[in-house]
């Protein structure tokens, strides 16, 4: 084997430098000629037609590989005659069919000997890919092992290195692209067909090339160096299935094409064919820094039009209100009780919900449970509460108070306020939830059956006499789960109380009795987060499974699964108007859903970690979202676009809150600190014109200091949740941390 | 080719936790399965592989519990939820510190072997975790505030200087160390350093540790002399921290300590120990401890009259209540003497096996109390002699008195100047915290009254004491002499032994009693009489104690001896004739289960005039005969009128 390996080293070091050369020349050429050219021929069709005849003559090639292999040289004979194929691709194939089949050979072996030594995989090594892959065998057949010699891997991809790094600086940044996605599907494949060592010395010739947001994947691809590895890897496992999606101009484009089809880069052609969707667009190249801060996702940019449907980001119309509620109310402010103030006052009240946002969606478009007679009490509360509301802005900050956990030895995971900031809801690694009453008004539960039998139900204070006084305590534990608990979420009513757990479960407490009353089974791995509907009734979850689900409170099935993000759904959010929900991934992306039919209306990409937090902004325009690597994402739900960057933070963001009127936006991280933003600026300079808005093109100014109004630092205690209450206090949550 | 390949990884990777072909064949090895070369080299590298992948998985489950260290348990998760048989033994919140071994080039965990023993009896026993909870505060006001980190968190050694650390470390180590000699330098040491000051709270909450060591009787008397030396040492001013010394020295005395459960423990010396450290805080600290003084009278009176509680218990609160004055005897332990006495005999009559320990513990309460009461009588008439010859005579009269004192008292009760200081002071806190608590109201017994009283429990083995006290026979009033006489007639015959106690003495004393008439007492009896019978067939599924606990309450059946305050006023009636002051032992009964002893009783009122010194009452509840050896008397087991036997 080491004279086969050898002989064609030496012919690559020939080979290699040839391409150097003509490269250089084509490239010139190709810059000059390209916009003139092709710019009238019909663009769709042109890549197309290209892809299909490639495509089947990669088959053919395939099958003839197969054949070989099962040594039917008849058939082989008669197939390469019918199909014309040429002299060179029969050489390589003839390498490459004496190398592969030897690589198969060993690859064999070991599988064998590795059957027979392991026993924790009880299922034969060999069947199980057999098994596995034979769903995609045309995959398998046409991609992976429709390998060149794989001692050209790497004169393939220098050789486009060197074309792209010759290219015009306008061009260059744009082309750059393919590097990450090309590096790694050459490296799968060497690795797939068990070039182990070939492998490994692609990717430590080139990972370094890498841009540095790629680190964390790279670092597990480093990790991979046998077939059978890669049949385990869920992450590569859709690297290979779903395409990267790259967004390149059309000049461009053509630029690349035309290299690729002159220097018959095969290869690379087949890969870019296969496992690379390119987004072309028309106009300038982007720059780098455009680039950048679009990229940086596990699956590549989005492509622009899963982003151009319509979405609904406005609010729903505010149910109107019966007056004799109106009254109490009006009397509790005044005694007074003027009926012209009444309808004043009202009117300034619904002044906002009764003209219809035109970006609103239907009333009706989701059913939405009727308003009970305390919901409507609460409503009013709410009212009253945001009429004392602090204004807050630039000048005039919020207070911030701070909910330590002491004492939090089982490890705090989640937090969660009710809207009024009555209750405090705490999830820990020990599987338990803690309720917290933050008011003094102490929880109490409802009394015994037998007990509710002996009351009077006609008397007026009924409400008040179904509660045991004996159980009224500042806290309640809630004890069910049988792992840590990573979500947790009050009903906008404070009945209830969701909770989701590594146990695969959400269950869902009643704040009442304070007993589980209902597990909602379907996710069968960790679920990550969990949230109710604005409007109750309705809740999200997501989890390890990679979906996300849309459960009513009173089905044990879910009403949608949100399938799409390619690694775990680590946060969930409800669109204020409940209409939509946004999920936040490991996968990097952000996507938005419509609760209607499960459609995915927006993928945001631009981070570069997991995703850990999400924020919907009070008037449903934007979203804010936070990430392992410290940076706050501000995106237009309207246009699909990213209007800004949030940099400061030094550790993952768990929490993100708008305060009530939207001015001001609060992150929490995991670096002991509290920031406020300047949304308000933020959401304003950006002004996205038209030609942004269909281009999807955007100049981020670099503003992030001149937007943080504020830096809190708390006592070594990481900020796990934040809550503006109904007057634009803020509240923070987090376990002090004494290590 | 391979080989050379795995090597050449072995080298390029070092980024990444590496397991050796070797280690494979030695694992491989170690279960007895032979490798070759080749299947090792791929083995390590799908080891490797799955390792890393594990740990990438398991980070996730890091993330999500918002923590930037990476557990052994989200480790396990990970293999968990790949199917993957789990780690176990490795959950330890602290970091596994590698070793290296000098001989070859080896690094380990260390991974030492856990005495159990050890750890069950160690000292540090860690405390309970405290409760969850959620604290809040404001920490910016208007969003103002300094961006500086708010300051470090304050920990309490580091603001001590280095000398006085270094101080403090020797000091508890040798205390609590195993050198008896060290530990008396250090104590004296302790005694007499006049620059601990500062050091003062620190020593303090190591003595509070006194909970978690109460399996170890000698941590704890190391602690108590801590007490001792602290409360000595003329430098310091114990100000608050007075309270958590008493509160751990009151642990010592009154709590059933985990070592009391070994009989082989002397922890009754302990007891005494702290007993007497409690007198001597309270004579040196008076002026600190004044408010606590109420507060402990009560917490003991509350052990003495809860039944539940151990012997050893009930021993710590006699021997504290000793240590604290005769006063504090007089007003708790003496009042409640008649209703313990009946648990005390209960116990004390049990002869089966089982009981043995139970009773000779009950010996041991026995002989404190005999002790205090003896005590208590030899001062009041002290203190009664003193009033006589000089109403202003009292404090060189007090003085001798102590004196006097502490010639004669046992080794066990040493408190210096029981009666220069406490008689105003400790009287005056009595009185001032007896007014808000639901104390009885007290009113002085007198000293015949009481000695009757007393005699009728303890018979000889008190009189014999007391008559050999020369202030004695001049101190009683005129007509507590009777009584006296009476009694010491036939302790002549019996002298000092205590299991010697004959009926004789009883009838000798019963003798006196019919002198006058049973009318008032059976106002009371009849009733409780018809009510016992019920209380006693259930009582008798309980244990032997509460059985003659709810027998000996035959007064007042079905309730238990703690409310035997309802019940003696009952019997304090004011008595309409005016005579001489006399006794008057009206009933006298036997009572008895079926599996149990007969037990004797007899009921003494002494009707005395209101305006007389004698109180209205005096009540004798008594169960006279110890050690007796007898059966159940059958035919009194239905009599309705046992009760009133003339002996």
């Amino acid at each position: 084997m080491a004279a086969v390996q050898d002989g064609p080293k030496e012919l690559d070091a020939e080979k290699e430098t040839k391409p150097e050369i003509l490269s250089d020349g084509t490239s010139n050429l190709l810059g000059n000629t390209a916009s003139g050219t092709l710019s009238s021929s019909p663009l769709t069709a042109a890549p197309a037609g290209g892809a299909t005849k490639m495509e089947d003559q990669q088959t053919l090639i395939a099958v003839l590989q197969f054949l070989k292999r099962n040594k039917l040289s008849e058939s082989v004979e008669i197939l390469r005659r019918e199909a014309g194929l040429g002299e060179h691709q029969e050489d390589s194939q003839a390498t490459d069919g004496s190398g592969g089949g030897k690589g198969d050979g060993d690859g064999g072996d070991a599988n064998s000997l590795l059957s027979r030594v392991s026993i924790t995989s009880a299922a034969a090594p060999q069947s199980m890919p057999v098994k596995k892959d034979q769903p995609d065998v045309s995959v398998v057949l046409s991609a992976y092992s429709q390998q060149g010699d794989p001692s050209l891997y790497q004169v393939y991809y220098s050789g486009l290195k060197n074309f792209i790094e010759s290219v015009l600086d306008c061009h260059r940044a744009e082309l750059s692209q393919l590097f990450y996605p090309l590096f790694v599907h050459m490296y799968l494949e060497l690795v797939y067909n068990n070039h182990e060592t070939k492998a490994k010395a692609f990717f430590d010739k080139f990972s370094g090339d890498q841009e540095c947001y790629y680190q964390d994947d790279l670092r597990i691809l480093c990790s991979l160096t046998k077939k059978e590895h890669l049949k385990g890897n869920e992450v590569l496992l859709d690297f290979r299935t779903s395409r990267f999606v790259l967004r390149i101009s059309r000049d461009s484009y053509q630029l690349l094409k035309r290299h690729l089809q002159e220097r018959h880069n095969n290869q690379i052609w087949n890969i870019i064919q296969e496992h690379l969707y390119i987004d072309i667009f028309d106009g300038m190249p982007r720059s780098k820094s455009q680039i950048d801060s679009m990229s940086g996702s596990l699956a590549g940019e989005a492509r622009r039009e899963v982003n151009k449907a319509k979405v609904f980001y406005g609010l729903l119309k505010e149910p109107e209100i019966e007056v004799p509620l109106d009254d109490e109310d009006d009397e509790a402010e005044n005694e007074e009780g003027k009926p012209k103030k009444k309808k004043t006052k009202k009117d300034s009240l619904g002044s906002k919900s009764k003209k219809q946002d035109p970006n609103a969606p239907q009333q009706n478009r989701i059913p939405l449970p009727e308003l009970k007679d305390s919901d409507k009490l609460d409503k009013i509360m709410y009212m009253k509460e945001s009429t004392k509301r602090i204004r807050l802005g630039p000048e005039n900050l919020p207070s911030i108070c701070f909910y330590t956990f002491l004492n939090a030895f089982q490890g705090l995971t989640a937090v969660d306020f009710t809207d009024d900031s009555s209750l405090l809801a705490g999830g820990f690694a020990d599987s338990t939830v803690r309720v917290w009453s933050v008011t003094p008004k102490k929880l109490r539960k409802v009394k015994s059956t037998a007990e509710l039998n002996v009351i009077d139900k006609e008397s007026d204070d009924v409400l008040e006499r179904i509660m045991d006084e004996k159980t009224a305590s500042e806290s309640k534990i809630l004890h069910g789960h049988s792992g840590p608990v990573y979500g947790v979420s009050f009903s906008p009513d404070r009945n209830y109380l969701l909770s989701s757990s590594e146990d695969g479960t959400v269950r869902l407490w009643s704040l009442q009795t304070f007993t589980c009353l209902v597990g909602y089974k379907g996710h069968n791995y960790p679920v990550w987060d969990t949230q109710f509907s604005p409007f109750g009734y309705y809740f999200v979850s997501g989890g390890h499974d990679r979906v996300a689900r849309l459960w009513a409170m009173d089905h044990y099935q879910p009403l949608r699964i949100f399938a799409g993000h390619l690694a775990d759904v680590t946060c969930t959010r409800f669109h204020p108007n409940s209409n939509y929900v946004a999920t936040g991934s490991t996968d990097r992306t952000v996507r938005l859903w419509d609760v209607l039919n499960g459609n995915c209306v927006r993928i945001l990409t631009g981070h570069k970690g997991p995703i850990h937090s999400l924020a919907f902004s009070p008037n449903g325009k934007f979203l804010a979202s936070g990430s392992t690597d410290g940076r706050v994402l501000l995106w237009d739900i309207g246009h699909g676009l990213m209007i800004g960057e949030l940099k400061g933070h030094t550790d993952t963001i768990y929490a993100l809150k708008f305060s009530r009127d939207g001015e001001i936006l609060a992150s929490g991280s995991m670096d002991n600190t509290v920031r406020l933003w300047d949304s308000m600026k933020a959401f304003d300079e950006v002004e996205t014109d038209d030609f942004t808005a269909t281009t999807g093109h955007i100049h981020l100014p670099d503003n992030s200091q001149e937007l943080l109004l504020g830096m809190y630092h708390s006592k070594s205690t990481p900020v796990t949740h934040l809550h503006f209450t109904r007057r634009n206090l803020l509240l923070a949550a987090g376990t002090y941390n004494s290590q | 080719l391979d080989i050379t390949n795995a090597k050449m990884t072995e080298r390029e990777e070092r980024r990444f936790a590496e397991v050796p072909r070797e280690s494979i064949k030695l694992m491989a090895e170690s279960t007895g399965v032979e490798l070759s070369e080749e299947v090792a080299t791929l083995l390590a590298e799908d080891v490797c592989y799955r390792l890393r992948e594990a740990t990438q998985n398991s980070s996730q489950f890091m993330r999500h519990a918002k923590r930037r260290k990476l557990s052994v348990e989200d480790f396990n998760r990970a293999l968990r939820w790949s199917n993957t048989e789990t780690v176990c033994g490795y959950g330890a919140q602290d970091a596994l510190p590698f070793r290296p071994l000098k001989e070859g080039e080896l690094f380990f965990v260390e991974d030492r072997e856990i005495n159990l023993v050890e750890l069950a009896l160690a000292t540090n026993i860690p405390k309970g975790c405290a409760e969850t909870m959620v604290r809040v505060h404001v920490s910016y006001l208007d969003g103002k505030g300094n961006l500086e980190p708010q300051g470090t968190v304050p920990t309490a050694v580091q603001s001590l200087s280095e000398d006085l650390l270094k101080y403090y470390q020797q000091i508890t180590r040798a205390i609590l160390g195993e050198d008896p000699h060290l530990m008396k330098v250090a104590l004296l040491d302790l005694q007499s350093n006049s620059k601990i000051a500062a050091l003062l709270p620190y020593f303090v909450y190591v003595i509070s540790g006194v909970k978690s060591v109460s399996h170890d009787l000698d941590q704890l008397n190391r602690l108590l002399h801590m007490v001792k030396s602290l409360v000595q040492n003329p430098y310091l001013y114990l100000g608050s921290y007075v309270r958590s010394l008493v509160s751990s020295v009151m642990y010592c005395i009154l709590e059933p300590l985990a070592a009391s459960i070994n009989p082989l423990n002397d922890h009754w010396t302990l007891r005494d120990y702290a007993a007497l450290l409690l007198s001597h805080i309270f004579w040196t600290h008076g002026d600190l401890v004044s408010g606590l003084y109420h507060q402990i009278l009560l917490s003991l009176q509350k052990v003495l009259s809860d039944p539940v509680r151990p012997l050893c218990s009930h021993y710590g609160a006699v021997v504290g209540l000793h240590a604290l004055g005769w006063k504090a005897v007089e007003r708790v332990l003496y009042p409640h003497l008649p209703a313990y006495w009946a648990n005390l005999q209960a116990v004390l009559d049990d002869y089966s096996v089982s009981n043995a320990q139970v009773k000779a513990d009950g010996h041991k309460v026995y002989g404190a109390i005999l002790v205090a009461v003896e005590r208590l009588l030899k001062m009041k008439a002290l203190s009664l002699t003193l009033a006589a010859e000089g109403g202003c005579a009292g404090l060189p009269g007090t003085a001798t008195g102590a004196v006097g004192f502490r010639e004669n008292s046992l080794g066990l009760s040493p408190p210096p100047e029981p009666l220069s200081e406490p008689p105003l002071g400790i009287a005056s806190h009595l009185q001032a915290g007896g007014a808000g608590c639901p104390w009885e109201e007290w009113t002085p017994v007198s000293l015949p009254a009481m000695y009757c009283e007393l005699y009728s429990f303890f018979g000889d083995s008190l009189a014999v004491r007391f008559s050999t006290d020369p202030p004695l026979g001049g101190a009683p009033p005129s007509g507590s002499r009777q009584p006296l006489e009476g009694r010491k007639e036939p302790a002549s015959g019996a002298p000092n032994l205590e299991n010697t106690r004959k009926m004789p003495q009883l009838t000798a004393s019963m003798n006196i009693s019919p002198r006058q008439d049973g009318s008032p007492c059976m106002e009371p009896q009849p009733p409780s009489l018809a009510a016992t019978v019920p209380g006693r067939s259930l009582a008798r599924s309980s244990s032997s104690s509460s059985v003659s606990r709810s027998r000996s309450s035959s007064s007042r059946p079905g309730r238990s001896t703690s409310q035997s305050r309802d019940i003696f006023p009952k019997a304090r009636f004011p008595l309409p004739q005016v005579g001489p002051p006399a006794f008057s032992f009206i009933i006298g009964g036997r009572q008895m289960g079926r599996r149990c002893q007969g037990r004797r009783f007899q009921t003494s009122f002494t009707p005395t005039p209101p305006l007389t010194t004698l109180p209205p009452r005096a009540y004798a509840h008594k169960l006279p005969v110890i050690g007796r050896v007898s059966k159940p008397v059958r035919r009194w087991t239905c009599s309705h009128y046992s009760l009133h036997l003339p002996l």
